[in-house]
């Protein structure tokens, strides 16, 4: 096991060390960041300077050199739009996008999880059959067209919920939330059903699928002829053994999580990395954009090596064979 | 999928148990299809939207794409059931003086065409680095699965972003024709989407590689090609489809998403998504119609073929009886 | 905690939010606005964008300042004259106070000239480089300038007058800048001399002021706070204004205008803004780039620009595409910057004598051309650049549209990516309001470099028109200069060096419980909100 994670530990790097360098080969065709850091009417002598001065007139590789150096030293350097240090403002950010992804895959899990199993066991029931159906509209609309029409009834039309933001936040140690004041939750409804809609679909279809295959094989048979309760049989047993690939993929999911929140953000005008992110991409601020793949890659990385480890936790068949 | 293709190529197969056309005439495919109105239903429409679609130079009463035939004079237009319609324009016309209908039907074809191409791209991607990766095992697993955290490391959305940028930048200024836009597309979501099937396809062939049968394979002799694509193949398409099916709605969206970051397909020859973002920012306005109908038309085809591919995946799975 | 209990818990929480009303407001009036972007750094000399100045301007003062008009008004100089035509002598007011209670000076305005020329700064262009400053006495200076200049102080509105002990205090004597790799306290914090005291900022979240009560001016708000949001989606920035939970925000997209008017409690203040959108054309190269003719360029020939122009129905454009908000234009600078500009008159629209011009040009069946176009920076920008691709059409054109993010857009047919351009759509808004920026920026005969004319993409030269625009440089008789720039227009015009399409109307969204002005600059100053 140790020898594992150590194995794994030493990859990890490396594959940090690759997203960066990708990463960094395709900047530069997101456009000029210098024309987005000076007024229109900034002369053409002086936007060459900056673009010396920024270093971007060296080659990536001496580009991507500096980045490593300082990398490693945890520095990203200053934002060139923000003109602040790049590790503050995503530290800034990162509550905002951790309580709203968390908050959606619990929602998207107490709902999906139910309706999977549902579904599974009454696979030809009427409701069933409805529950699959509505499920699927997660994945029929884009994200963008269901936050505005959430916003757009909810905000604008019933005027029950806030239309953005993340309404007043507590400042716990550096840690700001929205989860203990009655505006922030207000806030938190409408993007966290958003950003939830899309990962039901996926939850509840793979529940499915699992367990009709589980509740099908000789185990499950066997637990029957011994007369065990059906309750016991579909939870204890079924619904554990369909786990392997479902935690598999909403681990997985969790960057699909992320990636959908920059739109979610996008639309609610949610304070956190990804709005961050995405005018970082309008805007070509590049230390900002790397800094965030970069913590994207560190989420992933540990994400994987947690399902791999767990892949041996849950599933016996994996620890007698390895 | 194209089952009957590949039922064709299993024909000589179809006399063992394990091969797949077997396995389709016991299940008896048309008894089970014409005993379900859903699925009979969502054939209907799959069938309609793809016909129609494809058909649609011959059965759209104008060319949207024709530059020189639209006008702007024409724009924003009702349909025909509200007061200031015509019967010229169904379904009202759009921003640009556009015929709702006709775009409509021309960006399915584009949105069909994107989706299914991308989808089967990252499908053969995945599924054969998948397969290789966990048969083999040992250094070239390890190398394909960092390739996989790494690509993972990205959000499909990002990835489809940063290659839709340097394609263009690889293109320049023929991104304006239209099959290079879309070329661009379908490499970018289908290099973002392929670790999903790798992943799935290679988790489940640790698990199905220590079973009897695949253990009998490799007694008897078969080479590991045979016994990776003719006997484990089979067996974890299952997961596989319900991937394929949301990926081709997702897919779709994703192409619709780009575009409502700004980098989807001109704007000139919108698919399916790009009316709905360009009709996105007249939700406000009262001209519903560039946003409905076309969501209505993304909806009913994303929600058929995923009902198909429920049913097609019920009956291909093996373990279901 | 089990999950069960879990879930209980955060149902009570979640009615209790749906329950409770939100925190309601203090006995203070405060104003709530939003706009799609933010203010990144609060240096006043960083960045020379309209929203930034003007959102700073509420907080720092420059020498002048502009009325609701945009007439220039004395601020933090009370009066000035031009004692020699090379010498300007500014009276500074006495008795002002920055937002840290030191006094306002001449030696702060020595340094606020020093620091807005020194490197980093994104606004040298506000003072001629070779200006000298020569302090009078405590509240008096002389600019002394190297030649005549009528338009010295056009843009001092925007040069905010920064405290010298303050910059000194937290290390900010130098502009911002970019490349460099420390913060600086000048980005986060602010010390003015205006209205308003910034008390919060958290860059794209959110911007809190407070009323200054020591300013020297009367106020004309009834304000005690003002809470600023960015909001970057359109239809996310109107629902906040519909739902009542902003005051004002803008710009409002043109087609939600009216549904912001049918609205109970909120309408749109429209007015004309500066801005000119137009398109540009190359003329410089000798083979059109992402076109299918060969060996020539035929933009060179002026019958061929021509008949793009009169092939684009501009009032169509803004009827539907604008929705009436835009102001269909013959010149390259909005009518409220040049007294004159009613002598001219745009080329009319006329597909069949366009494509009479085409033919006899040579190319009777039009040609294939590219277009750049941006699809993030202006008002309906890429619905615009798709109008002029179907109205190209008709007359033969066929133009394959490349319409893209700014980022990329600007990266691509600017000056640093070679102008890569061969038709393409932009905006310009003269900085000092003033027909000379637009004769240099956008008219200049340039090299491949830029040199000349940095902003003129395509490359349009005449030399007439350069000698005319040196001229009007130096000119400080208004008779004579407004002579000289009709003239040069009246080439631009007949030539078609660029199609001038429209200026782009401003739209804000109001709510009813406040009153406020709009300059038609498009800031937004909170001196003359008033909140019932």
């Amino acid at each position: 096991m140790i020898w594992f994670v150590t194995k794994r530990f030493v990859q990890a790097i490396l594959v940090l060390v690759v997203v960066a360098l990708i990463a960094f080969a395709m900047f530069r065709y997101l456009g000029d960041p210098v024309n987005m850091m000076v007024g229109i009417e900034t002369s053409i002598e002086q936007r060459d300077k900056l673009r010396e001065q920024l270093g971007l007139n060296d080659s990536v590789v001496v580009q991507f050199g500096r980045f490593l150096e300082r990398a490693a030293r945890f520095e990203f350097g200053i934002s060139y739009q923000h003109r602040k240090a790049v590790s503050a403002l995503i530290a800034q950010r990162l509550p905002a996008t951790l309580e709203l992804s968390l908050v959606s895959v619990i929602l998207a899990l107490a709902v999906g999880i139910p309706m999977g199993v549902y579904t599974a066991l009454r696979r030809d029931g009427l409701l069933a059959r409805i529950f699959m159906t509505v499920s699927l509209i997660g994945v029929s609309l884009p994200t963008f067209l269901i936050g505005i029409l959430l916003i757009l009834f909810f905000g604008v039309i019933l005027q029950w919920l806030p239309t953005f933001g993340r309404g007043e936040v507590v400042n716990i140690g550096g840690w700001t939330t929205g989860l203990l004041t009655p505006s922030g939750l207000q806030a938190l409804i409408l993007p966290a059903i958003t950003l939830a809609i899309f990962q039901m679909t996926l939850v509840v279809r793979l529940i499915r699928a699992e367990m009709l295959e589980v509740l099908r094989t000789d185990y499950i048979k066997f637990c029957r002829a011994r007369g065990l309760r059906t309750r016991s049989i579909h939870f204890r047993h079924a619904l554990k053994n369909t786990l392997v690939p479902v935690i598999t993929i909403v681990g997985l999911q969790l960057g699909t999580v992320i990636a959908f929140a920059i739109i979610t953000e996008t639309v609610f005008q949610w304070p956190g990395m990804g709005l961050l992110f995405i005018q970082a991409v309008t805007t070509v601020d590049i230390p900002i954009m790397a800094a965030y793949l970069m913590l994207i890659a560190t989420f992933f990385v540990i994400i994987n090596l947690i399902v791999d480890m767990l892949y041996f936790a849950v599933d016996p068949r994996l620890r007698v064979q390895s | 999928m194209n089952a009957p293709d590949e039922a064709g190529i299993d024909n000589e197969a179809a006399r063992r148990p394990a091969g797949l056309l077997a396995r389709l005439d016991e299940h008896d495919m048309f008894w089970s299809f014409r005993h379900s109105p859903l699925v009979m239903l969502a054939a209907l429409v799959t069938l309609v939207m793809v016909v129609s679609s494809l058909g649609a130079p011959v059965i759209a009463p104008y060319n949207p794409f024709d530059m020189a035939s639209i006008s702007l004079l024409d724009s924003l237009l009702p349909p025909v059931w509200i007061d200031e319609g015509t019967w010229s324009y169904p379904l009202g016309t759009d921003n640009q003086g556009r015929d709702m209908l006709s775009t409509i039907l021309y960006g399915s074809r584009i949105s069909i065409l994107v989706g299914f191409a991308s989808v089967a791209f990252a499908m053969v991607l995945g599924i054969v680095l998948g397969l290789v990766a966990g048969y083999t095992g040992g250094w070239l697993d390890a190398f394909l699965t960092r390739i996989a955290d790494i690509q993972l490391s990205f959000p499909a959305i990002l990835i489809a972003l940063l290659i839709d940028g340097v394609a263009r930048a690889a293109f320049g200024g023929e991104i304006g024709e239209d099959r290079t836009a879309f070329g661009v597309l379908i490499l970018a979501i289908g290099l973002s989407f392929w670790v999903q099937y790798a992943r799935t396809v290679r988790g489940s062939v640790f698990v199905e590689k220590h079973k009897e049968y695949v253990q009998a394979a490799q007694v008897i002799g078969l080479p590991p090609f045979l016994i990776v694509f003719r006997h484990i193949l089979p067996n974890v398409m299952g997961p596989v489809l319900v991937i394929a099916t949301i990926q081709l709605a997702l897919a779709i969206i994703t192409e619709a998403t780009l575009s409502f970051l700004g980098v989807g397909v001109p704007p000139t020859s919108p698919s399916l998504g790009t009316l709905i973002r360009i009709g996105n920012d007249f939700l406000f306005s009262g001209e519903w119609w560039i946003t409905v109908f076309p969501g209505v038309a993304l909806v009913l085809l994303v929600l058929s073929v995923n009902l198909l591919g429920d049913w097609l995946r019920d009956i291909l799975n093996p373990k279901l009886k | 905690m089990t999950i069960k209990t879990f879930l209980r818990s955060a149902c009570v929480l979640l009615a209790l939010a749906l329950i409770l009303p939100a925190a309601t407001a203090t006995a203070q009036t405060t104003l709530r606005y939003a706009f799609q972007g933010g203010a990144n750094s609060l240096d006043p000399y960083s960045l020379n964008e309209t929203f930034t100045l003007g959102f700073l301007g509420n907080v720092y003062e420059g020498l002048t300042r502009r009325g609701p008009d945009l007439e220039i008004q004395p601020a933090l100089a009370e009066s000035w004259e031009i004692v020699e035509p090379t010498r300007w002598r500014f009276h500074l007011r006495e008795g002002v106070k920055f937002h840290n209670g030191n006094d306002f000076t001449a030696e702060d305005v020595v340094f606020s000239l020093e620091r807005v020329q020194a490197e980093g700064s994104d606004l040298t262009t506000r003072v001629p480089s070779d200006v000298e400053i020569e302090v009078v006495d405590d509240h008096t200076v002389d600019f002394v300038l190297s030649a005549p200049n009528p338009i010295l102080h056009a843009e001092w509105d925007t040069w905010y007058i920064m405290d010298k002990e303050w910059a000194e205090e937290h290390d900010a004597v130098m502009p911002t800048s970019a490349s460099g790799d420390n913060e600086s306290h000048a980005t986060f914090n602010t010390n003015g001399t205006g209205p308003f005291r910034l008390t919060d900022h958290e860059p794209d979240v959110r911007s809190v002021m407070e009323v200054n009560e020591d300013w020297w001016d009367e106020p004309q708000h009834n304000l005690d706070r003002v809470v600023f949001t960015p909001i970057g989606s359109d239809a996310t920035r109107v629902a906040a204004l519909l739902s009542g939970e902003i005051d004002m925000m803008y710009p409002v997209p043109v087609q939600d205008i009216e549904r912001v008017n049918g609205n109970d409690g909120t309408s749109v203040m429209t007015g004309p803004e500066l801005r000119t959108i137009f398109l540009g054309m190359d003329q410089k190269r000798d083979e059109l780039l992402y076109s299918d003719v060969e060996g020539e360029n035929p933009f060179k020939d002026v019958r061929v620009r021509k008949a793009m122009y009169q092939a684009i129905d501009i009032e169509t454009i803004k009827s539907r595409i604008m929705r009436g908000l835009s102001e269909p234009s013959a010149l390259m600078l909005s009518p409220l910057m040049f007294e004159r500009s009613d002598e001219f008159e745009r080329h009319p629209h006329d597909p069949e004598a366009a494509k009479a011009l085409l033919a006899e040009a040579g190319y009777p069946d039009g040609f294939t051309v590219g277009m750049d176009c941006p699809n993030d920076r202006y008002v309906n920008d890429e619905q615009i650049c798709q109008a002029i691709v179907s109205m190209l059409a008709r007359i033969g054109v066929t133009v394959d549209l490349n319409a893209q993010p700014r980022a990329q857009y600007f990266a691509k047919v600017l000056a640093s990516g070679g102008y890569d351009t061969s038709f393409y759509l932009l905006g310009w808004t003269p900085g000092s309001f003033d027909s000379h920026n637009v004769l240099v920026n956008l008219h200049g005969c340039r090299d491949d470099s830029g040199k000349g004319g940095p902003f003129n993409l395509g490359g349009y030269c005449n030399e007439k028109v350069d000698e005319l625009t040196a001229k009007i440089g130096t000119e400080n008789d208004p008779e004579k200069r407004n002579d000289m720039i009709a003239e040069a227009f009246r080439i631009i015009h007949e030539e078609v060096a660029h199609i001038p399409l429209h200026q782009q109307g401003l739209a804000w969204g109001v709510s009813d419980n406040i009153t406020l002005e709009q300059r038609s600059d498009n800031q937004f100053m909170y001196q003359w909100v008033r909140k019932d």
